[in-house]
């Protein structure tokens, strides 16, 4: 299935593994600092229904206004000894990143009815390409520039592919379950 | 030279390399899974766009690193280290690059690119009177997916193969594959991964080691990488890397290194070369 879909999300139960979605509203950057900063302190926006995305951005500024450069997203995994904390307490619907998350974060996501979508791993112009302009930003004097808590406005962002969703499901699992079997074929082709 | 050291990081950051943008169409063409053509496909297109409006392909705009070809006889010796840290505080204002250097003790972004060691330049003599300056930012996901395994010597070639699909097998989706993979074999444990990043990097996709019994392992071990199927992002399919490039130095006897430096499909790489008389040109 795709989606076109305008934030806040309602409700993310309904997308499944394999879903594409495109977004139209706001998305939130948080990346490491971020997630830190944000649990530590409290969020300085309302989380509920977000979209958060793992990203590290180029972000200039032009004539006095942000102008965003690039934007593709960064490695999930790093996020994952933050992530079920933060589902827990922000309530987001939607968490993107690249190479998809752990155990603790698939959990999480089931326990709060979230999703986690995967974003091309390097695409920061297709991304800067539909990010229309910055809202805010939080934390940049403590974070600076790649580490800071952005809110881009969107416009039809994506493909985000539905990699883990609210029903326990995970295409990293499955993807992982088959290159183990190959792996084994291949070692025993060595072997010979 | 500044103003065109300045133009090859433009040129490497928003224009990809030839041999990549080919080797992904190709793989494109080939893929099989639908899920992975998506991925091929944002790729590509995320390419054109970079081109098309001198933006960065990728907001990992990499560490700032230089792998210099000195000749003896080179008469600007002197202004090579100054004018590349100045090229990269101006290319960090003028592209724009992401503020890429972070004190590790002091968690402090130096905000041009510029620190302790950093750029890093990489420093390597032979003869002649020229210079080749070869620009290759180089992203923080797919560094970190590096290895440097000393195997005990015994394990053998063999024992190389099967250390080097393991690691592409845990390395997963997470360096951005389609990946190129840099193989090095012997030395020491900093020459070895020296010898893996300019396999990876400096060579270009497709091009096999001049020694018959290398290229058949590059051979192989691309061939195997593929087999795994963790595809274009770790989202399953055929393309897990675009090449394999082996080197290799003698080893100690007691020692046998394995390092393994990984590149991701922004494989972003200029040349600037400066001969005696002063010319300068970008390629």
């Amino acid at each position: 299935m795709e989606y076109h879909e305008k934030t806040p999300i309602q409700d993310a139960r309904k997308y499944k593994v394999g879903d594409v979605i495109y977004i139209t509203g706001e998305v939130i950057l948080a990346r490491d600092e971020a997630h830190k900063k944000l649990l530590e302190e409290g969020a300085p926006l309302d989380l509920k229904g977000s979209v958060i995305y793992h990203c590290g951005p180029v972000v200039a500024k032009k004539n006095d206004e942000w102008n965003v450069v690039a934007a593709g997203p960064t490695t999930s995994i790093r996020m994952e000894i933050f992530e079920d904390e933060f589902i827990a307490k922000f309530h987001p619907a939607i968490i993107v990143g690249k190479g998809g998350m752990g155990a603790r974060t698939l959990k999480a996501l089931k326990e709060h009815g979230a999703i986690y979508t995967a974003y091309t791993g390097g695409c920061g112009a297709l991304a800067a390409n539909r990010i229309k302009g910055v809202k805010e930003v939080h934390f940049l004097e403590e974070l600076g520039i790649p580490e800071a808590v952005w809110v881009f406005r969107v416009e039809e962002f994506g493909p985000l592919v539905v990699t883990m969703d609210s029903q326990g499901n995970s295409l990293y699992d499955e993807v992982e379950k088959n290159a183990r079997k190959n792996l084994e074929e291949i070692l025993k082709q060595i072997e010979k | 030279m500044i103003d065109e050291i300045v133009y090859a990081i433009k040129k490497a950051e928003t224009q990809l390399s030839e041999d990549t943008v080919k080797a992904l169409k190709v793989a494109y063409e080939r893929e099989s899974n639908p899920m992975a053509r998506t991925q091929l496909e944002a790729i590509l297109k995320n390419v054109e766009i970079a081109e098309k409006h001198f933006l960065p392909m990728c907001q990992d705009t990499g560490l700032q690193t230089f792998f210099l070809d000195i000749g003896y006889d080179f008469p600007f010796m002197r202004e090579l280290k100054t004018a590349i840290i100045e090229a990269v505080r101006r290319a960090t204002k003028e592209i724009p690059l992401r503020p890429n250097a972070v004190h590790p003790f002091l968690h402090k972004n130096s905000g041009d690119n510029t620190g302790r060691f950093v750029p890093y330049i990489h420093w390597e003599l032979r003869e002649g009177d020229d210079a080749v300056i070869h620009v290759i930012p180089k992203g923080g996901g797919s560094e970190n997916m590096s290895g440097l395994y000393m195997l005990p010597p015994g394990v053998g070639i063999k024992g190389i193969k099967k250390k080097v699909i393991e690691h592409i097998f845990n390395s997963g989706g997470k360096p951005c594959p389609p990946t190129i993979i840099g193989v090095g074999i012997g030395g020491g444990a900093d020459l070895v991964l020296t010898l893996a990043k300019k396999a990876a990097i400096l060579r270009p996709i497709g091009t096999r080691h001049e020694e018959e019994f290398v290229a058949q392992l590059e051979e192989e071990l691309y061939e195997m990488a593929n087999k795994l199927g963790i595809g274009p992002m770790g989202l399953g399919g055929d393309t897990t890397v675009l090449d394999v490039h082996v080197e290799y130095a003698h080893r100690h006897p007691a020692t046998l290194p394995l390092g393994i430096v990984t590149q991701c499909w922004a494989n972003r790489k200029r040349k600037v070369r400066i001969s005696a008389d002063g010319k300068v040109e970008v390629v």
